[in-house]
């Protein structure tokens, strides 16, 4: 006799019973599909109504709208990973306390949370996952072909002064610029960059001397909007003076194949310990009917990027939800991490993703904890 | 008559008495559904400093969070919860028979339950609603509107809640026709979210859009008594939302009246 389960073969099972029941009733599946992707559909014809209306979320956070799509791609991949593996099991949870069937989870041999966590598959939940990688496909579509748009702006902090920036011009070779002070790098083309503050027009005629002299290059400023966008590849002028550039092009990196799908599962950790530290409340409250309102709303925390909540008491929401309940990096570390450009980088940010780890593991470790000694206090009930 | 009026105050005190039992959750439950508000007053405040200021759809930020807040309470008067899925379990499973031996008419009972429901909703929610808005005050930048459009807003919200009332009756009395009406109701959910202006002001869809949705009898379960409120609306377009809502108002109860009649004459009762 084995003394230690094949807990890989188990979960198979499971899964595979699951797809079995599913597929008993294939209307009834398909229908659960359609209407879990037609919310899904609906929020993201919001973002296009709001998009309609703003070309960012934020002045200098750079969630443009495909960056933002790709954030919500993000979000729905990760929200369906939940809802396929451990939304219902944690919904039956519940209800195995209140009825006492717990009992019969206890007695198998086999780890109580990972039986309690892994019995149940909603495989229609799955389609949603399908819509995120199509939106995902989509964003990255739009993201690389969209031009090399070379954005200026007066106020923009993004770029600090230490940071540098790389142009590519006409020819494909790179060029990279250093803020603030006119050195070049590397030895390449010495761009002189004025300081102090200017409006869009100033900076628009500026970018205009600057590269006026190439035949055929269009310049579109738009004073209202405070940001100049070049609508094509220019060779930028050398000696010119100019406020600010900031190389937009964006790249798939190749390592972003390794590090976006780990942290989306690390996401999907961490809302999981949430959960099951939540159902495990109910053996103490009997019955916890709130609890998937309080899930609701706790995650809908997670569904926006971080940086609409730094600001004034927004500070307070996102110290809680970042290191008390970690659900803000949920997905704005893996969406950040694909969506904005490898290379100008923040410190925080390198920070953020370590510490998405760190919360991961730790949001592990004390679910478990959590988990294991609510079932100290099981009582079962009479039947 | 007197009869009659002394069936109906008790059907609504029984209904008032059911309800009360749990109010504490209920207080709870309030406050909590305003907790997606916080997100969107951040996400709007992000989207208004993106655009620099100025107005969103003719939306200033603080009446666009206002406007959140007032769906709030347009849907306080609105939403029917577990109306028409109550009424569809009924005919189901064949509890609507003793509304066919008893001299008690379903539509006026469920109406007079309803409405015991949303009393006893209005006692508890108060005081997480006043709250909430004494906290929000600064977001209504206008004060209090003048005491006209108050009379028509308190009107649109008592026509609103009749309107959900008898809208969701006839979607309910659709299952003497079909058994099954959950994925009827949940297609019905989410078009009222979308299109009654719940999740956005309806003022931001593009143009061919707002027209559809304009005849639509949605917009008036959430977008419209918050934008008569917030003094979105001309004069002239308030007066014709009115007329407009009464005539849906007037369609729905004569449709929940016709359906009832005609689903009652091929019901055969299951169950027992």
């Amino acid at each position: 006799m084995q003394s230690r389960p094949s807990y890989r073969r188990v979960f198979l099972t499971f899964a595979r019973n699951s797809l079995i029941r599913e597929m008993t009733f294939r209307a009834n599946f398909l229908l659960q599909c359609v209407s879990a992707t037609s919310w899904t559909l609906m929020n993201i014809g919001f973002y296009i109504i709001v998009f309609q209306h703003t070309d960012a979320i934020g002045k200098t956070t750079g969630w443009e709208q495909s960056e933002f799509f790709l954030f919500l791609g993000t979000t729905w991949l990760i929200n369906s990973l939940v809802q396929t593996f451990f939304m219902p099991n944690a919904q039956e949870f519940s209800e195995l306390i209140r009825t006492g069937n717990l009992d019969f989870a206890l007695v198998k041999p086999i780890d109580t949370q990972f039986l309690i966590s892994f019995q149940r598959v909603e495989w229609s939940s799955l389609s949603n996952f399908v819509l995120g990688v199509v939106l995902l496909i989509v964003s990255v579509v739009q993201l690389t072909t969209r031009g090399q748009a070379i954005v200026v702006n007066g106020d923009e902090s993004r770029f600090a002064n230490e940071q540098t920036i790389s142009i590519v011009d006409s020819n494909g070779t790179a060029s990279v610029l250093e803020f603030n002070d006119g050195r070049s790098v590397a030895g390449h083309h010495p761009i002189v960059i004025g300081e102090g503050k200017r409006t869009a027009e100033q900076m628009a005629s500026a970018i205009s001397e600057a590269i006026n002299t190439l035949p055929g290059a269009m310049l579109t400023a738009n004073p209202d909007e405070n940001r100049v966008v070049l609508e094509q590849e220019v060779q930028i002028k050398l000696g010119a003076s100019v406020t600010a550039l900031a190389n937009r092009r964006w790249d798939l990196e190749p390592l972003m194949f390794v590090l976006y799908p780990f942290y989306v599962l690390c996401g999907t950790a961490i809302l999981y310990s949430v959960m099951i530290g939540l159902a495990a409340t109910s053996i103490w409250l009997g019955r916890n009917q709130s609890l998937y309102n309080f899930w609701f709303y706790i995650t809908n925390f997670s569904r926006y990027p971080m940086e609409i909540y730094q600001r004034s008491w927004g500070w307070i929401l996102w110290g809680v939800f970042t290191f008390v309940v970690p659900v803000l990096v949920v997905v704005n570390v893996p969406a950040r991490l694909l969506a904005q450009p490898l290379n100008p980088r923040h410190n925080w940010e390198w920070w953020l993703t370590g510490f998405a780890l760190m919360a991961t593991a730790f949001s592990l470790l004390l679910s478990r904890k959590v988990f294991q000694k609510a079932l100290l206090s099981y009582r079962s009930a009479s039947s | 008559m007197y009869v009659r009026v002394v069936t109906w105050w008790t059907i609504l005190r029984i209904g008032l008495e059911e309800r009360l039992v749990y109010r504490a959750d209920f207080a709870l439950g309030t406050l909590m559904r305003f907790l997606p508000i916080i997100t969107q007053i951040f996400l709007w405040a992000a989207v208004f400093e993106t655009v620099g200021g100025g107005s969103v759809a003719g939306y200033s930020y603080e009446n666009m969070v206002a406007y959140y807040l007032l769906t709030m309470m347009s849907r306080a008067f609105s939403s029917m919860p577990g109306l028409a899925s109550g009424v569809a379990t009924q005919i189901r499973n064949g509890e609507i028979k003793k509304f066919l031996i008893q001299p008690v008419d379903l539509i006026g009972f469920m109406l007079l339950n309803r409405i015991a429901h949303k009393l006893t909703y209005y006692m508890v929610a108060t005081l997480p609603f006043a709250g909430v808005f004494y906290l929000c005050r600064g977001f209504f930048v206008g004060g209090w509107p003048p005491a006209e459009t108050l009379l028509i807003y308190s009107m649109t919200l008592l026509l609103g809640f009749l309107l959900g009332f008898f809208l969701e009756m006839c979607i309910g009395l659709i299952s003497f026709w079909f058994l099954e009406v959950t994925s009827l109701l949940f297609v019905y959910m989410l078009l009222n979210f979308f299109l009654s202006g719940h999740m956005f002001p309806l003022d931001m869809l593009p143009d061919w859009a707002a027209t559809i949705v304009d005849l639509f009898p949605l917009k008036y379960l959430a977008y419209f008594p918050a934008a008569v409120f917030l003094g979105q609306l001309e004069h002239a377009e308030i007066i014709r939302g009115l007329w407009l809502e009464i005539g849906w108002l007037l369609t729905f109860m004569v449709l929940s009246r016709l359906m009832y009649w005609y689903g009652v004459k091929q019901y055969s009762a299951y169950g027992g």
